[in-house]
């Protein structure tokens, strides 16, 4: 009997549409593999009973030879989806207790497609981070083994703080490490600087920002506005494909999601990029780069061009100046998407003899160290007398961000070609307790995209000397994801697929 | 620019979210590393240059001005940590 955990989600969807496996077996496989990986910390809430109560309906329906695009299938959700009267905290000490009446559309889309719910994934704190190490439940591991450390160590490691086994990245930390370690078959994440692409690279998986607007953010833990964005985490291009055409898709209650259709992105895969011209912007060769992923970037170009694709130079000389101006406009929008939290209507309350009191004990004790310093930041950006000088200066910096690409798009360029992150995964423990800037930097290929509101997709393309993922990333022109569908399974095809890593947490 | 002690009192009086002496001058040295760090942006000229509204052009949908949602008082106090008689209860607003 297969191991059910090791098929991918296009592998599973057509062994339950021919009744070859039940839902039911899939998603027990699914609760089961959970339990024993519980150490990784990658689930902050298990819908156990839900799961095998949706898994059961989804079987009558396949019965009867009916059912959803997703039907049956065991997802896992990042803990920033509303999901009625279950656990939705954003991994905040603020929301505790918070169970909203209420389910996002994203999260509904995917039950309306028959898929099952097997919990909330761990993610950072109001998705403020890039290592899950922010999270009021603590970090999630890696699946992935540091180098040279044997299991027995890393089991070790797993009871005692996890210090030394590797981050998943973030901010959707636990949605890649569950992904990776086959604990779901996909999962719903969600991206502002970065937070779905580093985790893909981080842990060996592919995932997608869609354009901004592309799917509904309604129901979602907002954190900044302009720049927040849903998306899955998959284990292969085309299961990242039928995610996505689920997840997606117009919705009157957010005024942001644009009302266009949503194309098949699945057929997308597989579609031949002969003829696209693919742009390497120079301004992403950092000084002082790590070698392997200046060789892997090479290697992906080469991989295009040997599909048939034409490669180009590109310039976006604004390039350099995204990282700080995210810095600003991300702060800024969470500063007023994060007033609510004040104690009066969900959450948490500290004991107060005043309302200021209230609100000021409450939001001391309620957020994390993060998010505080991303609130003050985004506090004085806009105060009086400081908001022209800095988040003017960047909304203006911004625009011309966006004007970069859009040049390069007006110039034939279908999609540009750049490494994801600058380094493989690091350990827990090891950035940013001197400086937060060092644990910003993780986001310098990313968050460019998020500011122009373009598409970015991220696929496995290498390893390491030490062993470990490296992934490419794709950014597209708006709404064109299924170029990046395309690129990222020619990508996929010719770095072979990833060997994920066996269990060693169990 | 670097801010000090009475900004960051200041802005964490804005923000609402009390800050103890003991805290106040490591979020002080946080927030210079931070503005530090985007000292970068004043190198670009952005003379007449628009500032982003929208990320992607699109216009503001519009809808009847109709009620089409409502009556569920119960589902909005649920999470409430103090609530009466369909009201939200905090402590005394106004001295």
């Amino acid at each position: 009997m297969t191991d059910l955990t090791s098929l991918t989600l296009a592998e599973a969807r057509d062994r339950l549409k021919s009744r070859a496996i039940s839902s039911l077996e899939i998603t027990k496989a699914h609760l089961e593999a959970m339990e024993r990986a519980k150490s990784l910390n990658a689930f902050v809430a298990t819908t156990a009973d839900r799961a095998l109560r949706m898994a059961g309906a989804s079987d009558a329906r396949l019965a009867k030879g009916e059912g959803g695009l997703l039907e049956g299938l065991p997802i896992g959700v990042k803990d920033l989806y509303a999901t009625k009267g279950v656990h939705t905290q954003a991994c905040s000490h603020i929301l505790d207790g918070f169970k909203p009446p209420y389910e996002s559309t994203v999260t509904a889309n995917l039950w309306r497609e028959g898929a099952v719910m097997l919990g909330k994934l761990n993610m950072d704190e109001f998705a403020m981070g890039s290592s899950n190490e922010t999270s009021y439940y603590g970090p999630v591991a890696s699946p992935w083994l540091p180098p040279n450390w044997s299991r027995d160590r890393a089991r070790a490691a797993l009871l005692a703080g996890k210090r030394g086994l590797l981050t998943p990245g973030g901010s959707s930390g636990g949605s890649a490490s569950a992904v990776a370690a086959r604990l779901c078959l996909a999962a719903t994440a969600s991206d502002t600087g970065g937070s779905i692409r580093q985790p893909a690279a981080f842990t060996g998986i592919v995932g997608i920002k869609p354009t901004y607007g592309r799917c509904s953010r309604y129901g979602m833990v907002a954190f900044a506005s302009s720049l927040d964005q849903a998306g899955p985490l998959a284990r292969t291009v085309r299961d990242a494909a039928i995610m996505l055409r689920s997840m997606a898709g117009p919705d009157p209650k957010d005024s942001t999601c644009s009302p266009a259709p949503v194309p098949d992105y699945e057929a997308a895969v597989g579609r031949s990029v002969k003829g696209m011209t693919i742009g390497v912007p120079k301004e992403y060769r950092l000084e002082g780069m790590n070698s392997e992923i200046e060789a892997l970037w090479t290697r992906g170009a080469e991989w295009l061009r040997a599909a048939g694709a034409r490669v180009v130079d590109v310039s976006l000389p604004n390039t350099p100046y995204a990282l700080p101006a995210y810095y600003i406009v991300a702060p800024a929008e969470a500063s007023s998407n994060l007033a609510r939290y004040d104690g009066v209507r969900y959450g948490l309350r500290e004991p107060a003899g005043d309302i200021v009191e209230l609100y000021e004990k409450t939001r001391a004790a309620g957020f994390g160290a993060e998010v505080r310093r991303r609130l003050m930041i985004g506090t004085y950006v806009i105060s009086a007398g400081y908001y022209d000088a800095y988040y003017l200066r960047a909304q203006k910096i911004r625009t011309l961000i966006k004007r970069d690409f859009e040049r390069a798009f007006a110039d034939g360029v279908d999609a540009i070609l750049t490494p994801a992150t600058p380094s493989a995964a690091f350990g827990i423990g090891e950035k940013g307790a001197e400086n937060p800037v060092e644990m910003y930097l993780n986001d310098v290929f990313t968050v460019t995209v998020n500011m122009a509101g373009l598409p970015g997709l991220v696929a496995p393309a290498g390893l390491s000397s030490d062993g470990l993922p490296l992934g490419l990333q794709l950014i597209g022109r708006p709404f064109d994801e299924e170029t990046l569908f395309a690129l990222g399974e020619t990508i996929e095809q010719s770095a072979g697929r990833m060997r994920l890593p066996d269990a060693w947490w169990a | 620019m670097s801010v000090d002690l009475n900004a960051v009192r200041r802005i964490a009086h804005l923000a609402r979210i009390e800050v103890n002496d003991t805290e106040a001058p490591h979020l002080q040295a946080e927030i210079n590393a931070i503005l530090k760090f985007v000292e970068a942006l004043n190198a670009v000229d952005v003379e007449g240059v628009e500032p982003m509204t929208s990320v992607i052009p699109m216009r503001l949908p519009m809808r009847e001005d109709v009620v089409t949602d409502g009556g569920i008082a119960p589902l909005v106090l649920a999470n409430a940590p103090l609530t009466e008689d369909g009201f939200f209860l905090v402590p005394k607003v106004i001295e």
